[in-house]
């Protein structure tokens, strides 16, 4: 075991899968030389070469656009869009091509493309620089959405979208690149939890907490806040968002009674929102209280002064936990 | 011409084909298309040039003592914005990309408005009619298409004393958002000047990762007029914009200018340029300083004196005294501004988040009661 940082976490899983398949590659702005402005990709170029880790023109269509190119020729293209804001020019190559390709050809192409995403706030960015935009993904047919949390996490994730042969939309959690956590750099994949399963971050008998990303850790901290308080959270990070792994989390609800989400992203038509329709059809004769959701304002993302408004926090968390037991 | 080596510039920059009209070693050399003109007051450039410069050192200084959040210095780009700032009429408008402090200075915006974006209490406070000066533009290259719309309303408005300056950098060059620009404009003949400053790096990326030819040359695909201007040249920048600003007026369309500069600072406060770029080719930029070459060329022909030195730098430093005091005075919003100005009207689902989240706010200050 090893103590990194989640940046460096998955530059080591980066690192795994490009000594383990020649076809994969890494593009995207800055992430050659400078080794990405989060440092994720630092070194990588420098040993594996400019054809392998490669700074691409200041385009993001482009990036998106070429990758396809590339996978179809038989590569894996593992592309960094450099913040969460400046995804949109790309939308187009993701949802009307990365996504549907696959199926139009009647299964006979498949898009082996990850999109590393650094998103959500609290680093007291600029315009741009703090959004949450997973659920414009998830909510397209084709792709897969995961996001990490950990340390761990981030390095066994990493390497599990990169073999997917689905296009999988990779959310770092921008705000937790400097957590530190410890890592097996040697733990074979085949141990790993699928790619596609939640996981029991912290177990509790009282009320189910699900998250995913930046938030898993405010969540462990309410959660044991809450402990001392005699209620018993159970913590949940999703880990992927689409598709959601609804038996993990109808097993949750469908024992503690109560369910509450919490993403940073807005609430309004949010994943809480399908998460909370969902619990509501599986687990209606189990709930004790309606699915509560905590998560960013109709607004868009505020400037940097009024970031921790917007940002839910422990109180958020623990005032709408307290709410499902006001029912 | 510009060799590639491993993605470092080794030509020197006076190898490079360009309008200039004072060297870096402050001659004044004529171009026949270029005259200029007889009102062009380089004392009141230089004057600019030596006050944004002091906002820029200010803003820098003032996040790296945390009450900025970034900043986007624009050092070294000190010609290339005032020249072309104080080529534009009153009543042209001006598209900023997200460093063109030295524009919003000769657009007589008060360079606190700029801090506040930076500091993080708004995303751009300032009203883009009042000063013909538009909000700025984080997305790379967005801005582009909106001079261009704008400038087919001025078309329609037929309105012929207006023109648009649209300013973006060279790694914006390959967003596609920019090709678009330039074909709707071609096609249209809007009157819009594409202001390129080409600093040479977009973050890390120098300028052959954009494009192996020179930039202003993409503007004979589109079919119409590119040139290339020293950015470091006030003078130049000021004559080449002014005439661009001209043609568009005159209904003779878009120019493209690539003002061929450098970015002396890091691409932002976040930006550690060492990774990537070597410090002598720094000091062979710093050799081509946009501010004294003027300075020579001022007080060699007897256009200034030492008085008239001292007095701007004396107003400089009472500049960059009152810039610090103004973001020290920036109060922090209050909270349930978050929701302020999301719709022109009522939200109904917004205006509940409001309700719920101002009883929530309301519910610590009764429990601290």
């Amino acid at each position: 075991m090893t103590k990194l940082t989640l940046s460096r976490a998955l530059n080591e899983g980066l690192r795994r899968s490009l000594e383990a398949d020649p076809k994969v590659m890494i593009m995207g702005e800055d992430v050659g030389k400078l080794g990405g402005v989060f440092r994720v990709t630092d070194g990588l170029q420098k040993d594996f070469g400019e054809h392998r880790v490669m700074d691409t023109p200041l385009a993001e269509s482009g990036i998106i656009g070429t990758a396809i190119g590339l996978a179809l020729r038989g590569y894996r293209p593992v592309c960094e869009i450099q913040f969460d804001g400046f995804v949109f020019p790309a939308t187009d190559q993701i949802v009307s091509q990365l996504a549907k390709m696959h199926h139009r050809s009647g299964g006979k192409v498949t898009l082996p493309v990850v999109i590393r995403i650094p998103f959500g706030g609290g680093i007291g960015a600029v315009e741009h620089h703090s959004e949450s935009p997973e659920v414009f993904f998830a909510h397209t047919a084709g792709l897969r959405v995961v996001a990490c949390a950990d340390p761990a996490e981030a390095f066994a994730m990493i390497q599990l979208a990169i073999a997917s042969d689905d296009p999988v939309i990779f959310f770092e959690p921008k705000r937790r690149y400097w957590d530190k956590g410890e890592v097996d750099t040697a733990a074979s994949l085949d141990g790993a939890l699928p790619l596609d399963k939640a996981r029991i971050v912290l177990p509790g008998d009282d009320v189910t907490l699900l998250s995913y990303g930046p938030l898993v850790r405010t969540c462990a901290e309410a959660a044991v806040a809450a402990r001392e308080e005699g209620r018993s959270i159970e913590v949940i990070d999703l880990r992927s968002l689409s598709p959601l792994d609804m038996e993990t989390i109808t097993a949750s609800v469908s024992r503690t009674g109560r369910c509450v989400v919490a993403h940073e992203a807005p609430v309004y038509a949010g994943l809480g929102a399908e998460i909370a329709a969902r619990v509501t059809e599986q687990c209606f004769y189990h709930l004790e209280s309606p699915v509560l959701r905590v998560g960013g304002f109709a607004t868009p993302y505020p400037p940097a002064r009024l970031e921790d408004h917007y940002l839910p926090d422990l109180d958020r968390i623990l005032d709408a936990v307290d709410r499902t037991f006001a029912f | 011409m510009t060799v590639e080596t491993g993605g470092a510039i080794t030509v020197a920059p006076q190898d490079i084909e360009l309008i200039q009209l004072l060297t870096p070693e402050g001659e004044r050399v004529d171009h026949p298309k270029y005259p200029l003109d007889d009102d062009v007051d380089l004392k009141g450039m230089y004057r600019d040039m030596v006050l944004v410069r002091r906002i820029d050192t200010e803003a820098i200084a003032l996040q790296r003592q945390g009450e900025l959040g970034l900043w986007a210095s624009l050092l070294g780009q000190e010609a290339a914005q005032v020249g072309s700032g104080r080529a534009l009429s009153p009543r042209d408008m001006a598209f900023p990309s997200y460093r063109e402090h030295g524009v919003a200075w000769c657009r007589g915006l008060d360079p606190a408005r700029l801090l506040e974006l930076f500091r993080g209490v708004n995303q751009g406070s300032w009203d883009p009619e009042e000063h013909k000066f538009h909000l700025y533009t984080i997305v790379i290259g967005d801005q582009t298409l909106h001079a261009t719309g704008y400038a087919m309303g001025i078309q329609r408005d037929s309105s012929e004393d207006e023109a648009v300056i649209v300013y973006f950098g060279d790694g914006a060059t390959s967003q596609g958002d920019v090709s678009e620009a330039f074909a709707w404009a071609s096609v249209f003949h809007a009157p819009v000047v594409f202001f390129c400053q080409n600093n040479q790096y977009a973050i890390s990326a120098p300028q052959e990762r954009q494009s192996p030819i020179p930039l202003y040359k993409r503007a004979d695909g589109f079919g119409f007029p590119g040139v290339r201007v020293d950015g470091n040249d006030v003078l130049a920048c000021h004559a080449v914009t002014r005439h661009a600003l001209r043609a568009a007026r005159e209904g003779q369309g878009p120019t493209l200018i690539e003002a061929f500069t450098y970015r002396m600072g890091a691409h932002t406060t976040t930006d550690d340029p060492t990774r990537y770029r070597l410090t002598s080719e720094l000091e062979t930029w710093r050799l081509r300083d946009p501010i004294e070459r003027v300075r020579v060329y001022l007080a060699r022909t007897g256009q200034a004196n030492a008085a008239f030195f001292e007095q701007i730098d004396a107003e400089a430093a009472e500049l960059g005294t009152r810039v610090r005091q103004a973001c020290h005075d920036l109060p922090d919003p209050a909270p349930l501004t978050v929701f302020d100005h999301v719709y022109t009207g009522a939200n109904a689902i917004l205006d509940a988040e409001r309700a719920q989240y101002e009883a929530y706010l309301d519910g610590f200050e009764e429990a601290a009661r």
